[in-house]
């Protein structure tokens, strides 16, 4: 493994940290009841959008999931138009008409992301198809869950993605729950996720979801990799959602999980652990965190701001965009 | 040149072949696309033309490969994806569905799908239950879809080159007895709009409204009718979604009577929505309840012996078009003599397909 430039860790750092602070903050509000729509919180699980997206450029694309917060922002999407969207209005990505599960910034790549799980896999890899049918250098990315292994797009998308030699990275976040679905009742355990994908023809590499600094060097391998027309790769990385599935609380009361299991799991918060090498090695000091931390508030309050003051779309805009002209 | 005429499948063939020369982002992929059959004869000579990268075999995986299309479509490509049979489509449904159909509203119209989504249906030589089904009603249900079913040579044309520059996904649905079917096809490359229904014979007596095949069937009910000095006049719907009903409103406004005639099943079937459109908008003039006929309501059966109880004909046509004049007091059909085929689009046809 290369050492890490001091520059790309404290990018790193604030991008998780930033990721960490919005969702935080939208589970804070959320019991408003005024984004009326399901949100899938993504803390705890950091690393890997933020690792992964650090290696791509402006004009790489990425797509998602249900899950796609942290996707969306590391990409470079708009706080503002995301924390607008979540609350309905105008003035959100996706001018209110897609909430949390439909976040889109075309600006940055960010191609969308959408709730059914394998299908985005498919569009993806169409993404770099079409890259690559118009001479253009670009990779694609797209995240998924461990149960989008499960779906016959995966295997329809893989196969050809294989085929073709596309610049695809398939990014596995392996939290080990499909809702309250835990793993074990849902794929063999004695095959590993990536081992799937090594079936297929495409080069496969698993890591620690936590780690952010392996999330990153691993991705890079991949991603600089795919730029040369090496083709696709598939990366697993172990993780963990600290939240229930889809809204802001704990939810080890339901019993599907163990208290002591989630404990476990935050002890290996990825941005704890980032913080303290950091602050080991002399990298970021005490005070610099405050910093960020404070001019991570303002930001996430100004585009809270924003977003309660922006206007809802008007009833018009219920039969605009049914069709594109 | 003005008379020069073509078959449906070479009208086909032409249209993709003209907009694939017009446009370098319009691609084409399916099973058997570059196969020696060509899909019919509906893709042969285009790779040889174009090349394997725009003239794509594909891995039979139906519901990734829409995906794919979405996708490449989504970063500005023009994808044409064939399916052989409508009923493989259906593997497909979710990225069709949830994905195509939405990705322009869901993300507040700021990118469009443009692709076309070939699916053939058809009837006759024993395609069984799941080699024959017609089920344009699902796809015309969806909003953000477009649903086009062209019923001759010159619609075929210039529906395909209407749809393929449409920046929406398009379901365009043809029907196999029209592939060898002849008709007048302009050499240049011309368009038909999308949403536009098309009266090919005028009449006054009664209207038959009618997709795909059915048309031709409806052509040929009309004639036998003008024999007993009943003036049919026959609309060919061409686009299911956007619904044009204006002339079908028109027609019923003038003849009172309305027969739909529809490749699919009875239930829940297109046939229904013209009938509603007509009894919400021009009720007053009905001299007669609207009849519809469609497939009765059971899967397709694979012997000729029975599958000929199931395709609605020229013959039901008239009969229950005499029957709503009070010509006939019922609709029954006479017996067909044995020695005719009807599980073939006509005398040369020879199977397997």
């Amino acid at each position: 493994m290369e050492t890490m430039k001091p520059e790309i860790l404290k990018r790193l750092y604030y991008q998780m940290l930033r990721i960490r602070m919005v969702e935080e903050r939208i589970a804070e509000l959320y019991p408003e009841q005024e984004m009326r729509c399901p949100v899938h919180l993504c803390i705890g699980q950091e690393a890997v959008a933020a690792g992964v997206c650090a290696n791509l450029s402006r004009d790489d694309y990425a797509l998602s999931n249900h899950r796609s917060h942290a996707h969306y922002l590391a990409k470079g999407g708009n706080l503002k138009a995301m924390i607008a969207e979540l609350y309905g209005k105008v003035t959100g990505c996706s001018g209110g008409k897609g909430g949390s599960m439909h976040l889109v910034d075309i600006s940055v790549g960010f191609l969308g992301a959408t709730p059914i799980v394998g299908s985005t896999v498919a569009i993806a890899v169409g993404a770099a198809l079409g890259t690559v049918m118009q001479d253009r250098h670009q990779v694609t990315a797209i995240f998924f869950g461990d149960a989008t292994v499960e779906e016959g797009a995966f295997h329809e998308s893989a196969n050809f993605a294989a085929l073709k030699k596309l610049p695809v990275i398939f990014v596995c976040e392996n939290n080990l729950y499909s809702v309250q679905s835990p793993l074990s009742v849902r794929q063999p355990g004695n095959r590993e996720i990536f081992e799937v994908a090594k079936g297929h023809g495409i080069a496969s590499y698993q890591g620690d979801g936590n780690d952010v600094v392996q999330v990153y060097q691993i991705a890079k391998r991949a991603i600089n990799r795919a730029r040369k027309g090496g083709g696709p790769t598939f990366l697993e990385f172990k993780t963990y959602r600290w939240r229930e599935h889809c809204g802001p609380n704990d939810d080890f009361n339901l019993g599907y999980r163990t208290e002591s299991e989630v404990r476990d799991w935050q002890k290996r918060c990825p941005i704890k652990r980032l913080k303290e090498s950091l602050l080991t090695d002399g990298i970021l000091s005490n005070q610099d965190i405050e910093a960020m931390i404070s001019d991570l508030k303002t930001e996430i309050e100004a585009a809270i701001v924003f977003a309660k003051e922006s206007a809802f779309p008007d009833k018009r805009m219920l039969l605009e965009h049914i069709y594109a002209l | 040149m003005t008379n020069r005429e073509l078959k449906f499948f070479q009208a086909i063939n032409e249209a993709i072949d003209q907009c694939m020369a017009r446009d370098a982002s319009v691609y084409i992929m399916g099973l058997g696309v570059p196969d020696p059959k060509g899909i019919f004869g509906t893709t042969l000579g285009l790779q040889q033309k174009y090349g394997s990268k725009r003239v794509m075999d594909m891995p039979l995986s139906e519901n990734g490969m829409t995906g794919v299309a979405i996708g490449s479509a989504l970063v500005g490509m023009r994808p044409v994806l064939t399916h052989q049979r409508m009923d493989f489509a259906i593997l497909s449904l979710e990225e069709i569905v949830n994905q195509a159909a939405k990705w322009h509203y869901m993300f507040g119209g700021q990118m469009s799908v443009p692709m076309v989504i070939r699916m053939i249906i058809g009837r006759g030589w024993g395609q069984g239950s799941q080699h024959s089904q017609s089920l344009q009603a699902w796809f015309a249900h969806v909003p953000g879809l477009k649903v086009v079913m062209p019923a001759t040579p010159y619609d075929a044309k210039g529906l395909l080159v209407a749809s393929i520059e449409d920046n929406n996904p398009v379901i365009f649905i043809e029907h196999r007895w029209l592939y060898n079917i002849t008709g007048h096809v302009p050499e240049e490359t011309y368009r038909v709009p999308l949403g536009q229904a098309n009266i090919i014979r005028e009449g006054s007596d009664i209207t038959i409204a009618a997709t795909s095949h059915m048309t031709l069937e409806a052509m040929h009910a009309a004639a036998i009718l003008a024999k007993e000095n009943i003036r049919a006049e026959v609309i060919d719907i061409r686009t299911l979604n956007p619904l044009d009903d204006s002339l079908i409103l028109e027609s019923v406004r003038k003849t009172g009577h309305l027969v739909v005639a529809d490749t699919g099943w009875k239930t829940v079937g297109f046939g229904g929505e013209i009938v509603a459109r007509v009894a919400e908008k021009a009720f007053s003039y009905l001299k007669s309840p609207p009849r519809r006929l469609a497939l009765p309501d059971c899967p397709t059966p694979t012997t000729p012996a029975l599958a000929k109880h199931y395709y609605p004909r020229a013959v039901h046509i008239v009969a229950t078009v005499r029957q709503m004049l009070g010509i006939s007091a019922d609709d029954a059909v006479p017996d067909e003599p044995a020695d005719v085929p009807l599980d073939v689009p006509d005398m040369t046809f020879t199977g397997p397909f």
